[in-house]
């Protein structure tokens, strides 16, 4: 057995035997899918959501409509195009569009609401010229929606504390130390923690996605490749995070407190549990810096929007790119003790 | 003897505080070397320079007369005085650990027999006694067939028992001609190991010979002891706390010297000097343990 085996198989066997720790890892996303997904499971949203594509020309037919509360109007024009809010309809976004550029209404097949409005549109419509188009899209379920969000919130933890906080324990209580006093090198001794811990969240992932979805039978448009390979990029940047903060520290209390700083944000502004769209653009700013965002986006374009290799290359790329720089800041940052 | 290391004006300084003020030492080969001083002398500080873990502020450190080199951490043996050992995994595992470090490790059969750690082989490292974890700490150390050793305070926390049963090992470890750098505060294993000693403090070497040569050079014939009871000092003797002390080369004139002038020898103690002694003439101070 080589240095480098042999001390992934080290940490490794201390990771599983580590039962609490081990147990918690899986359970807990396992947990938040299941609680996530029964707590939105019931039909809450009972409004209409109807999308306006440009304005009306002279009277609007639908003027009448505005004044239903139970019916919710969003106007579009300037940022998105109409293909974007055809999307959303696929997606359950939305329960009818009106084009009022090409005087047309498109509605989803599918839809539980669909029916109702787009009777009460068409009678509205008879003999006006107007345009009645179908489109068919699966609707995507919240807890579709939040499984990628709940597994690179879990990747996330796992790789920081994994990495970061172990690593700054095995400072202070001299392992380390004792690692410097063989022939051992600071890289071979990184690398084989970061091999470790990258199995571990990686096996982790594919079992809390694997188990979850064979009770909750998730929406995948994508291929699994793409998916993985997503992961396994999103994985290794922050696994590089992890190390800039296991670089130096000496105090467990400060890399936890320092490490809880800077995941919480994490957490909340990368859209895990809730979209970012609507937010202020400062946030939706600041979410950029986040490299989960990007796993997120990716994971949430592959899965429910079946977007492939080529539509997945900006996030492949940032993430990239941040673990390139993350690993060259660890590298310059770091000291035995 | 050639020496297997060399220390010249070796310095180490924490912000205001000097912990190693330019110490001089040479380090024959196949002997067991023993640094002795107080908590706070040096000592600690001194052996992690020479062990390539702390860079000196000053000075220079010559392995078999070339400086320190990448090859030097496959050629020693280190114990630190505290280590933390990877936890969740037995003994048998770090052994294994360890020895994939080195591009030639010791057999486990021949670690275990020497260590004697046949018993322990399968307990968790978090599960081991004091002595336990020495003896296994020692069998990292002496994994790579090191030419030299390194033990910071190795006994340091041990019952009687495993402290002789560690004495047992460092022995053994000497008869393969390997050479020893200790580190104690026990002048009773200095006695009993060591070939050689250097005794330092505040972080200076103030004497550095076999132990016979500097107790004969300090010492001439026994120490009486006496308790003080007040009163004039007998002539040549020094109090030290409770205790008058005097050296002898006539016992028994000075006996009956001492009865003559009418001094109580009751709680008298007499020895031969012993490096309990000269420490204590040379610090002045007892060993602060």
């Amino acid at each position: 057995m080589n240095q480098f085996t042999a001390m992934v198989k080290a940490r490794t066997m201390e990771f599983v035997r580590d039962r609490a720790t081990f147990f918690w890892n899986l359970l807990f996303p396992i947990l938040l899918v299941f609680g996530f997904s029964f707590a939105f499971s019931g039909n809450q949203d009972t409004l209409f959501k109807v999308g306006e594509w440009g304005t009306p020309s002279g009277a609007d037919p639908f003027r009448d409509f505005h004044t239903i509360e139970e019916i919710d109007f969003i106007s579009y024009g300037k940022d998105q195009s109409l293909d974007e809010l055809l999307k959303k309809l696929r997606m359950h976004q939305l329960d009818l569009v009106v084009d009022y550029r090409d005087k047309q209404i498109s509605y989803n097949e599918e839809s539980v609401n669909a029916p109702i409005l787009q009777r009460l549109y068409s009678a509205e419509l008879k003999g006006s010229g107007w345009k009645e188009e179908s489109v068919q899209g699966a609707p995507i379920r919240y807890v579709d929606w939040l499984v990628p969000g709940v597994i690179g919130m879990n990747m996330l933890f796992s790789c920081l504390f994994g990495v970061g906080f172990v690593i700054v324990r095995y400072r202070k209580n001299g392992v380390l130390k004792r690692l410097k006093a063989t022939p051992v090198t600071a890289m071979g001794f990184v690398s084989a923690q970061m091999v470790s811990r990258f199995i571990i969240v990686l096996l982790t992932s594919v079992f809390v996605f694997l188990g979850t979805n064979l009770f909750l039978h998730f929406m995948m448009l994508g291929s699994y490749f793409n998916l993985i390979l997503l992961t396994m990029l999103a994985i290794l940047c922050m696994l590089s995070l992890g190390l800039i903060f296991a670089a130096r520290f000496k105090s467990e209390e400060l890399a936890s407190g320092i490490l809880n700083l800077i995941s919480f944000p994490m957490m909340i502004f990368s859209g895990v549990f809730f979209s970012l769209e609507g937010t202020p653009p400062i946030i939706q700013s600041l979410s950029k810096i986040f490299p989960l965002t990007h796993f997120i986006e990716g994971a949430r374009a592959v899965m429910l929007e079946g977007a492939g290799l080529v539509q997945i290359l900006p996030q492949i790329g940032i993430l990239g790119a941040m673990t390139v720089g993350f690993l060259l800041a660890a590298a310059f940052l770091f000291q035995w003790d | 003897m050639k020496p297997i290391l060399q220390i010249k004006n070796l310095s180490k300084s924490y912000g205001n505080l000097t912990a190693v003020k330019g110490v001089d030492l040479d380090i024959p080969e196949g002997i067991c070397f023993g640094l002795l001083g107080p908590n706070g002398a040096g000592k600690t500080t001194s052996i992690e320079m020479m062990e390539g873990i702390l860079s000196p502020d000053g000075g220079e450190i010559r392995f078999r007369g070339k400086p320190i080199d990448r090859n030097f951490k496959k050629k020693v043996g280190i114990q630190f005085q505290s280590t933390a050992l990877p936890e969740f995994i037995t003994v048998r595992e770090t052994l294994e650990l360890f020895s994939a470090f080195y591009p030639d490790p010791r057999p486990m059969e021949e670690l275990i027999e020497l260590c004697s750690l046949q018993d322990i082989l399968d307990q968790d490292n978090r599960k081991l006694s004091g002595g336990q974890r020495q003896r296994m700490l020692l069998a990292l150390a002496i994994i790579p067939r090191p030419e030299l050793v390194f033990l910071d305070e190795p006994t340091t926390g041990l019952d009687p028992q495993s402290r002789r049963n560690f004495w047992d090992l460092i022995q053994k470890i000497k008869k393969e001609n390997t050479t020893v750098l200790l580190t104690t505060h026990y002048m009773e294993e200095a006695q009993m190991l060591c070939d050689r000693i250097a005794i330092m403090d505040h972080g200076k070497i103030l004497e550095c010979d076999t132990p016979d040569s500097l107790l004969d050079k300090h010492f001439q014939g026994v120490l009486i002891r006496l308790p003080a009871k007040g009163g004039a000092l007998p002539p040549g003797a020094e109090l030290q706390g409770d205790w008058i002390h005097m050296q002898t080369t006539d016992l028994d004139s000075s006996l009956k010297k001492l009865l003559a002038e009418g001094h109580d020898l009751t709680g008298m103690g007499i020895h031969k000097p012993n490096l309990d002694d000269l420490f204590i003439k040379l610090t002045g101070s007892t060993l602060r343990e």
